[in-house]
């Protein structure tokens, strides 16, 4: 178990992270959330002593990062591509991580056949590609055989294959018990792969909920209706206490998932409808809805919540990097 | 690993429920061992001897030290020059100079290119004692230092002392000998050993060899171009403790005939290297890594 207790982070005046707290329980996988920037990996470096906090406090079993006699086996991280020697092979790479932690030797061993790099454990690193990177970087992390598990950004840059791989190394490795803790800046990696998440902007906390409540909470089920007969459409709905909730756009509106209701309506007054199709926010829209909110600059009255990034209005700061990275991912 | 999933569900399992209850955790089959300095005195010796920076530094060290001392020893030999009661060890020291850049180059290499790379977060997420890792890194750099400039520096005063028999060169005493292998070569490991701290202090590798070439010649350097009477005495300050001239001491040919004598250089990089050692930790322990 990982807790956070009001971490804070500041380099100068830029406020990195910002009174997190939350939990990473044991057993299930819980995403870290963020765009680029958020804060993800200051959190992450936090946690593994790396940087030290500002203020507040990271305690992993109730324990400082520097009070673990044993971190390797305690926790192991991914935490960025190619955090070693290029001139160095594999084998000693890990070899040399796991004698600083009293692991047997055998262990290196076992951990590149796990990550299927056997065939190539006495290259030297460097010229690994990035895919080859990212599974030495995770055999590091695997090689205490840890309880703990972190990964930042583990599929970044990772081929279809590889990212199907780690997705499911990382549902074994909690499945087995063990408490995984994965960042990511996509919301669709997250909804494949978590069952908690923990979402930040801007170094604070934005959520902290199960994946099931975030998505219940966070999107929104309507029916979009376009019809020629507008304002007889207006009364119908009315008539039938039906709230219209974008009554001024060109397609009403309605909230719920209730297409066939609005059509059954439509169809007893006589009403022509061009388009009657329920929609479903997804979850990137969710969270850009969540993210936009936070971050205050997107007044977006009058447009479905997806809409909001793409459409910022001029004058604006540009404190919105987060709808390009969306639509990238 | 690569069992097949089932498909994982959307809700939350039941940790939500389960509050109060113990946590399902993970316990590893691998033997939970404490660990200590000997752990990552054998981290870094596989880290030291698994780069071939290490094999390339060594080398060229080794072939100057030997390849002059003995080209000095072969021309002076074959000359019908005559030592005249000099100790045959001096003409070690040329070589010693030139291979001390790569010992300098090594140590800083020890610390700073793990900056370079990235290397130091997973060093250091696997021993958060951050202390302990500068330490073992010393420990093992000087060791690895010592021994190659103790075997090289050896070797050359024997070969030395045999080839220069015939020349009139005085049989070293065994005061001579010492200073001439063990001496200096600790005062050669401790100018490694300083270059190790100020790479980790500096954290780039190619700034902190700059700057321990420059402790290794700015003074020496400087002092050739002070001709103003007034600056007489910064200028033989400058010549008698600049490292050239203390590792001269050591085959007891100083340049002057005041200054350092004797054991004195050993004394002064021994301090020289505990200061800046002591600066090192103390930033390790502050900064970020």
């Amino acid at each position: 178990m990982i807790e956070l207790e009001g971490l804070t982070k500041r380099y100068g005046e830029k406020v990195a992270v910002n009174n997190l707290s939350f939990t990473v329980r044991p057993g299930i996988i819980t995403g870290f959330l963020g765009p680029n920037g958020a804060g993800k990996s200051t959190t992450m470096r936090m946690v593994l002593g790396l940087d030290r906090p500002t203020s507040g406090d990271v305690r992993i079993d109730g324990k400082h990062y520097d009070q673990l006699k044993d971190p390797l086996t305690y926790i192991g991280a991914l935490l960025e591509a190619k955090a070693w020697h290029g001139g160095r092979s594999a084998y000693n790479h890990l070899l040399c991580l796991a004698q600083s932690n009293g692991i047997p030797a055998s262990r290196v061993r076992e951990v590149l056949d796990t990550v299927g790099l056997t065939a190539v454990a006495r290259k030297k690193t460097k010229g690994f590609s990035l895919g080859m990177g990212q599974r030495l970087g995770i055999a590091g992390a695997l090689l205490g055989d840890p309880r703990m598990l972190m990964f930042d950004e583990p599929v970044n840059g990772l081929d279809p294959e590889g990212i199907h791989w780690i997705r499911n190394l990382m549902k074994t490795l909690a499945a087995q018990g063990r408490t995984v803790f994965v960042s990511s800046h996509l919301m669709s990696e997250m909804a494949l792969t978590a069952d908690h998440l923990v979402v930040i902007g801007q170094g604070r906390l934005l959520a902290d909920t199960s994946m099931a409540e975030f998505i219940a909470e966070n999107s929104r089920s309507y029916v979009r209706i376009r019809t020629p007969q507008r304002e007889q459409l207006l009364d119908a709905l009315q008539g039938a206490g039906i709230k219209v909730a974008e009554p001024g756009a060109e397609a009403l509106e309605v909230d719920g998932d209730i297409a066939q209701a609005v059509g059954e309506l439509a169809a007893r007054h006589q009403i022509v409808l061009h388009e009657l199709s329920p929609q479903r926010a997804s979850l990137e829209e969710a969270f850009m809805q969540l993210t936009a909110e936070s971050v205050e600059y997107h007044a977006h009255d009058g447009q479905p919540p997806g809409a909001a990034p793409g459409q910022q209005q001029p004058g604006q700061p540009p404190q919105q990097p987060w709808g390009s990275d969306w639509k990238r991912g | 690993m690569s069992t097949p999933q089932h498909p994982m569900p959307q809700a939350a399992p039941e940790w939500q429920g389960a509050s109060g209850s113990p946590y399902p955790t993970y316990t590893s089959p691998i033997p939970v061992v404490r660990t200590n300095l000997v752990h990552a005195i054998a981290s870094e010796w596989t880290k030291i001897k698994s780069v071939r920076s290490t094999i390339w530094t060594l080398g060229v060290f080794v072939l100057l030290v030997v390849g002059i001392g003995l080209l000095t020893a072969g021309v002076v030999a074959s000359s019908s020059s005559d030592l005249a009661g000099e100790s045959p060890l001096s003409l070690g020291f040329f070589g010693l100079l030139l291979g001390s850049m790569c010992v300098i180059t090594l140590g800083v290499l020890t610390t700073a290119t793990e900056y370079g790379t990235g290397m130091i977060r997973t060093t250091m997420t696997a021993c958060p004692s951050r202390g302990r890792v500068l330490a073992a890194k010393a420990i093992v750099f000087f060791l690895v230092a010592f021994v190659v400039t103790l075997v090289s520096s050896t070797l050359v005063a024997l070969a030395q002392v045999t080839m220069l028999e015939g020349n009139g060169a005085a049989n070293p005493t065994g005061e001579e000998w010492l200073k001439a292998t063990v001496g200096v070569s600790l005062y050669i490991a401790l100018l490694g050993l300083l270059s190790l701290a100020v790479g980790s202090v500096i954290r780039h590798s190619a700034g902190a060899i700059t700057i321990m070439i420059g402790v290794l010649l700015a003074p020496l350097v400087m002092a050739l171009f002070m001709f103003s009477d007034s600056l007489r005495r910064v200028q033989e300050a400058l010549f008698e403790y600049s490292i050239p001239n203390q590792m001269s001491i050591f085959y007891a040919n100083s340049l002057s005939d005041s200054g350092p004598s004797g054991w004195d250089p050993l004394w002064i990089a021994l301090g020289v290297a505990a200061a800046v050692f002591a600066g090192a930790f103390a930033l390790l322990e502050r900064r970020d890594v």
